[in-house]
């Protein structure tokens, strides 16, 4: 079976050791985890993690049987990134110097919708937000620059489709 | 007068006492019905051990020799009695040593709460004294575990972990508690948990799956049975039993699946697996429908799984959605503790007669028994085999005693030839294969249930693992009988490096310490056997003792345990020598 990348989306109560918990489930069976974040979701005191890994999809079935047998794990999907709306955030430290009489670089930053978060005499530091293959793209251009740090945020995404988290939460709260 | 003052006491209690954390423990341990746990002292424990002293009348600690042993007596009490076994242990090594009877239980689907004491949380992160990491150490191999920093916390989380043990798909529990929060008090009150909105015990049943299973029950020609322990943890036996009666389905178990169908019930086939029995492994691959009821197709029962079961139609009823198409794909899968989905199915299958179908089997068996089973129990070869003296045990026990095994060779001829009349029976570590489990297991399990006969079998090499645990014998005078097959190697190493290894018999010859003088140290009535004529009369007199008993028999050397299907090869490929 052919392996690509699958955003595993898990909603779960916020407790301590849960990442640790769930983190274990891929070590176990040797999978890398590509990106994660874990953030508040739609539902009050729930939290959602957004795991993205490349595997296939009989692997990522099982890893998600898995998650969703832990006690604390309210609910656990994967998705192919065709049914996710999906963003990363990339943060590019410039050296001023380098930087500052090209007017080019002007242009380029416009062209890609990124944005100038700070200016320092010594530094600049720009912000993009999009897909992987964008933020790729301007740390190629920002390279000849001399960028002095790079980093980028873990995946955050959205399905297309409903997720009804709440709806399950109070299908829990009739039958008990 | 006292008994009215203890009445007007009572009436002046109020809904909560105020109490230290460490009596809540305790307290809690009560509320949930336990009456024994396991355990070891140490520093970061001591309070809860302070509050055992003034609790010893309600709650009966026994005090193992390692905390591994009390881990695996925890395990051979919840075995046995269905109940969540219980062990406690201090912090740091105290816990670490913990790990192997978790893991065994969370493989094993076995009910614990292991109680853990922590270093103080203001020492935590710091390096502390006996201060580890347990939380995090044992967070694969736990259904759930947490750390207790407040008094407060501990009804809750408490209630918890027995919810959580029991329920659903057993497994073991961790609680750590620091050392503050079990002296800090707590106004005290317990309420027994009856849900977590995160987690879902039991998945949903779902009738048309049910319809379809028994539709392909129905129309089989070749159905065929394979059990597992999941009808033990479920209490379906008297369902299982019901079902193979009417649709007159042979049935093979696993070996954690052994004694929930009476081993002498015509439709019971024996066992699946590396070292099963013959037909059910050959008509594995034979049978049209293959029926798996509460068991997890590992990979010692299935063997190559690109040549397992492919000719069948697979309903695989299961309570742990996880399980379904993990190792094999289920073409029915029904979801659902089988003791509700097996009432169900029972309604819908038709009474069926399946004679020629039983006559592969027996013609298999007949074949199995004439090269394997005749020579194991024949009487005229050379020293003793180890299945002569399962047959001895079975003799005098009638297929009534509880009989625990440890891993190897012996456990398989345990497996394989040990008779059972009622269910619970049978005590082994399956899935870990831990080494070491039988004596300390065979402690618990003796003490779940004190009116029936607990004989431990274990091999030369596991008994050394935790022989200390004679000292838990010797000072609780639980009367557990202990046979040991002593062939003076690390048989099943030995046999794999015999046939797969050149006969290279790297470090498995054990030589041995005299058994019966270690036994008779810790003032245990003990014997040895080395011939045969002695063997009957020797069981006997172990099996009719009202005290603990050590019987070491010296077995045949290099024995290998028949049949097999190595490593890859098909359960349709399975040897005969």
């Amino acid at each position: 079976m052919e392996k690509k990348n699958y955003t595993v989306s898990i909603y779960t109560e916020n407790n301590v050791g849960l990442l640790s918990r769930i983190a274990a489930i891929f070590l176990k069976r040797h999978i890398n985890i590509e990106s994660v974040t874990v953030s508040k979701s739609e539902v009050e005191g729930v939290m959602r993690f957004i795991i993205v890994v490349q595997v296939n999809e009989e692997q990522v079935q099982k890893v998600v049987k898995q998650i969703e047998k832990q006690i604390e794990v309210i609910k656990a999907f994967y998705h192919t990134d065709e049914e996710m709306i999906y963003q990363e955030t990339a943060l590019y430290k410039v050296n001023s110097s380098e930087f500052v009489g090209d007017l080019s670089i002007q242009d380029f930053i416009k062209g890609t919708n990124a944005r100038i978060v700070t200016v320092t005499p010594k530094f600049f530091v720009i912000e993009k937000t999009g897909k992987r293959s964008e933020t790729d793209s301007l740390y190629e251009k920002l390279k000849p620059y001399g960028l002095m740090q790079f980093v980028r945020s873990g995946t955050i995404a959205v399905t297309k489709e409903e997720m009804q988290i709440s709806k399950l939460l109070e299908q829990f709260n009739t039958t008990n | 007068m006292e008994v009215k003052t203890a009445s007007f006491e009572k009436l002046a209690t109020p809904a909560t006492t105020t109490v230290s954390g460490a009596e809540a423990v305790i307290k809690c341990l009560l509320e949930e019905g336990v009456e024994t746990i396991y355990g070891y002292p140490g520093g970061a424990i001591m309070p809860v051990y302070d509050e055992l002293y003034k609790y010893q009348k309600e709650i009966h600690h026994v005090l193992t020799r390692h905390e591994q042993g009390a881990t695996h007596a925890a395990q051979g009490y919840a075995r046995v009695t269905g109940k969540v076994g219980v062990a406690v242990a201090t912090s740091g090594p105290g816990a670490t040593n913990l790990v192997t009877g978790i893991a065994d239980a969370q493989i094993d689907s076995t009910p614990l709460v292991c109680i853990t004491g922590q270093v103080g949380s203001h020492l935590l992160g710091s390096d502390a004294f006996q201060e580890t990491d347990i939380v995090g150490i044992s967070t694969p191999i736990t259904k759930w575990n947490y750390q207790i920093t407040k008094a407060e916390e501990i009804p809750e989380i408490i209630a918890r972990a027995f919810y959580i043990a029991r329920s659903g798909r057993p497994g073991p529990v961790l609680i750590d508690i620091t050392k503050d929060a079990q002296f800090a008090s707590l106004e005290f009150s317990y309420k027994k948990c009856s849900g977590i909105r995160s987690y879902k015990p039991e998945p949903e049943i779902s009738m048309p799956q049910l319809e379809k299973a028994a539709e392909a029950i129905n129309s089989a020609k070749k159905p065929f049975i394979i059990f597992g322990q999941g009808v033990i943890l479920g209490g379906a036996e008297q369902l299982l039993k019901q079902l193979v009666e009417k649709t007159d389905i042979p049935a093979a178990w696993t070996i954690l699946g052994l004694s929930a169908l009476s081993t002498d019930h015509p439709l019971n086939v024996g066992m699946v697996g590396m070292h099963g029995n013959y037909a059910p492994n050959m008509l594995t691959n034979e049978c049209d429908v293959l029926i798996a009821i509460g068991m997890r197709f590992d990979d010692r029962v299935t063997g190559n799984l690109d040549k397992y079961a492919k000719q069948a139609k697979v309903i695989h009823l299961e309570i742990d959605p996880s399980e379904i198409d993990k190792n094999v794909k289920a073409d029915i899968p029904v979801l659902g503790n089988v003791n509700k989905t097996l009432a169900l199915l029972l309604d819908l299958v038709k009474e069926k007669e399946h004679k020629a179908w039983h006559q592969e089997f027996k013609d298999l068996y007949d074949i199995e028994f004439d090269k394997i089973i005749k020579n194991d129990l024949n009487a005229e070869r050379g020293k003793i085999g180890m299945a002569e003296v399962i047959d001895e045990i079975n003799t005098c026990s009638k297929g009534d005693a509880v009989i625990v095994s440890d891993v190897g060779q012996h456990q398989m001829v345990t497996c394989r030839y040990s008779k059972f009349n009622q269910t619970r029976s049978k005590v082994t570590s399956g899935g870990l294969g831990t080494m070491g489990f039988a004596l300390p297991a065979a402690i618990g399990a003796k003490m779940g249930v004190p009116h029936r006969e607990v004989v431990a079998v274990i091999g030369d090499g596991g008994y050394q693992m935790t022989i200390q645990e004679l000292g838990t014998i010797f000072q609780t005078k639980v009367p557990v009988k202990i046979v040991i097959l002593n062939n003076g190697f690390l048989g099943m190493v030995r046999q794999w490096q015999q046939l797969f290894f050149d006969k290279r018999y790297a470090s498995t010859e054990m030589v041995n310490p005299d058994f019966v003088t270690i036994a008779k140290g810790y003032h245990i009535k003990a014997n040895q056997v080395t011939e045969r004529a002695q063997l009957a009369d020797a069981v006997k007199e172990m099996m009719e003792s009202k005290e603990a008993y050590f019987l070491e028999v010296k077995v045949e050397q290099e024995e290998n345990v028949f049949p097999m299907v190595p490593t890859g090869a098909a359960v349709s490929e399975i040897l005969l020598e």
